[in-house]
Formats: C-alpha cells, sequence, structure tokens
C-alpha cells in the first residue's frame, strides 16, 4: 500500500515536471529549486513534529485523553476538540503533532477529525496574519461564521459511517 | 543571518515549543521507562519519517510544478466567470487542487472577488483549499496520520466547502448594506 502511494505520487511528479520541462526549461529549473528548498524548510519540522509526538503521547497520563476525547466522549469530546483546534497556535507541526500524540493515547478518530478540521480553519494567528491582510474582513468573518459547524459535521459524518 | 528574512524559516517558535515538548518528554521516557523503551519509541518514529520523506518530496515537487503549470490568474478568471452553485463548485475544485501557502492562497481568494465572484464562491474557495487541499495533505497530515485516517478525513471534508459556500451566500444578503 504504501509502495503503491509512492508510485502513483512520482508518477504524477513525472508527468508534470515532464509537461514543464518541455513548455519551458527555465522555469523547470526555477520549481526544481523551489520544491528543494521547500522540502528542506520542511524535514526538520515534520522530524521533530513526527518524533516528538511518539514520546508526547507516551507521557500523557493515560487516562486523561479517553475521558476528554475519547469515543465515549460524545458531543461534549467534540466540542472540546474544536474548541482545543482554534485555540492552537503556531503551525501545522504543532496541531498535527498534538492530534498524533492524542490519537496514539485513545482519542476516537471522530474528535481528532473535528480537532484537526477546527484547527486548520479557525487557527488564529493564519487568519490575523494571512487571511485578514490579504481579504475584505467582513468576507474574513463571513467565513469563518459559516465555517463553525464543519467540525462537528465532519465528526458526524465519521461517526455515522464508522470510519476511519 | 546573512539571508534576508524570507516567507518562511526553516525554524520558528512553534517548531521550537513543540522541539522543547519532545525533548523534555523524551528525556522523561528515557528516565521513568529506560533506554530500552526510549529506543523503541524512537525506531519506529524514525522509520516511519523515513518511509514519509519520499513523499513529502514529491508533495513539495508537486506544489512547484502545479504552482507554474496553472497560473493563479487563469484560476481567478474561472471562478469569477461562473455564478449560481457553478460558481462554488468550480470554487472548491480550484481550492483543492491550487497548491500554495496562507501567503499565496489568500490573495487569490481576493482576486476571485475582484474578478466577479461572490463571497460565497470565495468561503468555498479557502475552506476547500484549508480542508481538501491535496499538496498540504501529502506534505504535512499524511507523514503523521496515515492514508486510512487522511483519506477519510478528506471524504468527509468534501462536501463542507460546498455547504459553508451556500450558507456564505445566503448570510452575505444579510451582511450587504454596509459594503462599500
Amino acid at each position: 500500500m504504501n509502495l503503491a502511494i509512492d508510485i502513483a505520487l512520482w508518477t504524477i511528479v513525472v508527468a508534470l515536471g515532464l509537461t514543464l520541462f518541455l513548455r519551458d526549461q527555465p522555469m523547470f529549473a526555477d520549481s526544481l529549486r523551489f520544491a528543494r528548498r521547500e522540502f528542506f524548510a520542511l524535514l526538520p519540522r515534520i522530524a521533530i513534529g513526527m518524533i516528538g509526538s511518539g514520546f508526547i503521547a507516551e507521557i500523557l497520563p493515560k487516562q486523561l485523553i479517553p475521558a476528554l476525547l475519547g469515543p465515549e466522549s460524545g458531543t461534549t469530546g467534540l466540542l472540546f476538540a474544536t474548541v482545543a483546534g482554534a485555540l492552537t497556535p503556531g503551525g501545522p507541526v504543532v496541531g498535527f503533532a498534538i492530534a498524533t500524540a492524542a490519537l496514539k493515547s485513545g482519542a476516537g478518530a471522530p474528535h481528532i477529525i473535528a480537532y484537526t478540521i477546527a484547527w486548520a480553519l479557525f487557527a488564529l494567528p493564519r487568519v490575523l496574519v494571512f487571511e485578514i491582510p490579504a481579504m475584505p474582513a467582513r468576507v474574513v468573518w463571513l467565513r469563518v461564521l459559516v465555517s463553525l459547524p464543519l467540525p462537528f459535521l465532519a465528526a458526524w459524518m465519521a461517526m455515522v459511517v464508522g470510519k476511519p | 543571518m546573512s539571508r534576508p528574512a524570507r516567507k518562511r524559516r526553516a525554524f520558528d517558535w512553534s517548531a521550537a515549543v513543540i522541539a522543547a515538548l519532545a525533548f523534555g518528554s523524551a528525556l522523561f521516557v528515557f528516565i521513568r521507562d529506560g533506554q530500552a523503551r526510549f529506543l523503541e519509541i524512537l525506531t519506529e518514529d524514525l522509520g516511519l519519517f523515513g518511509t514519509m520523506l519520499p513523499k513529502v518530496l514529491a508533495g513539495c515537487l508537486i506544489g512547484a510544478f502545479v504552482t507554474l503549470l496553472l497560473p493563479r490568474a487563469t484560476i481567478a478568471r474561472w471562478v469569477g466567470a461562473e455564478s449560481g452553485l457553478g460558481g462554488i463548485l468550480v470554487a472548491t475544485v480550484a481550492g483543492a487542487i491550487l497548491p500554495g501557502g496562507p501567503f499565496t492562497i489568500y490573495p487569490v481568494a481576493a482576486a476571485f472577488l475582484v474578478a466577479g465572484a461572490d463571497a460565497g464562491a470565495a468561503c468555498a474557495f479557502v475552506i476547500s483549499w484549508t480542508l481538501i487541499g491535496y499538496t498540504r495533505a501529502i506534505v504535512w497530515e499524511l507523514p503523521f496520520f496515515g492514508l486510512d485516517f487522511v483519506t477519510w478525513r478528506i471524504i468527509f471534508s468534501l462536501p463542507l466547502p460546498i455547504l459553508a459556500g451556500l450558507a456564505a451566500r445566503y448570510a452575505w444578503r444579510f451582511m450587504k448594506p454596509a459594503a462599500p
């Protein structure tokens, strides 16, 4: 399965790369440099997040996460996950490392879905630093307003379907 | 510090916080549970990290290629030209396929509005990029959660930009009077 994803991804990489190479070679070289810079910027964060989440999960009190976010915690747990996601500061490495640690410690999958969706939609630093300066503020608040139910909708779908 | 401060540094305060947490937790595990358990966790996570590297690199390359193959101005025109449910659907698809970080994606959404898209389409675009953008999923989410979780998370997210876009279009009518 793992190999199949790698093959699929790299087939896409080769197809897109070839298209760009045939169309515009200097641009192709530029994009390789851009991708390399991006990759090496991401590498240390992902390494820290992935290795860190294993250790953080190990030291979390064994009853805390299942009680707060476990499959039995229901809608209260979803609300807690959504608020926690919205309040989690920092970039992806923080949100995903915390979510992974919680999942390893017994949180329910729907709760982690709600957490990651809330974090992706509402992370205040991103809204304030990137979204507000770029877009009309009224559209941004409208965007936040209509996003409020989304973590719950996704989590409820996960509960109904029983996956992942 | 000879390089000028660019939009992204390899290490910022949030990565530093997680690094401190990770280091503290690792130390705690080492003292509480001993070297064997410490190494067990470390090798497991390192192995996972190793298998994810080719995917992260592929995600970076796909993002870089698509950025150049699909100019943002083209996308803005597509979305701006559509109205009704079509506009929201096109915006959702555009958000899902357009790579890039927050510093590039929000200006595109602003460009939609200039190109004639309504607030509903702009909201659908931002939410779609946030929730079903594939480069974020490949580069960030897959390493942490694995394929099964991410696939289901995305499937459950598919209808959300459309629903939110329609809600936004409806709510916008009541916000309109103060608009310029």
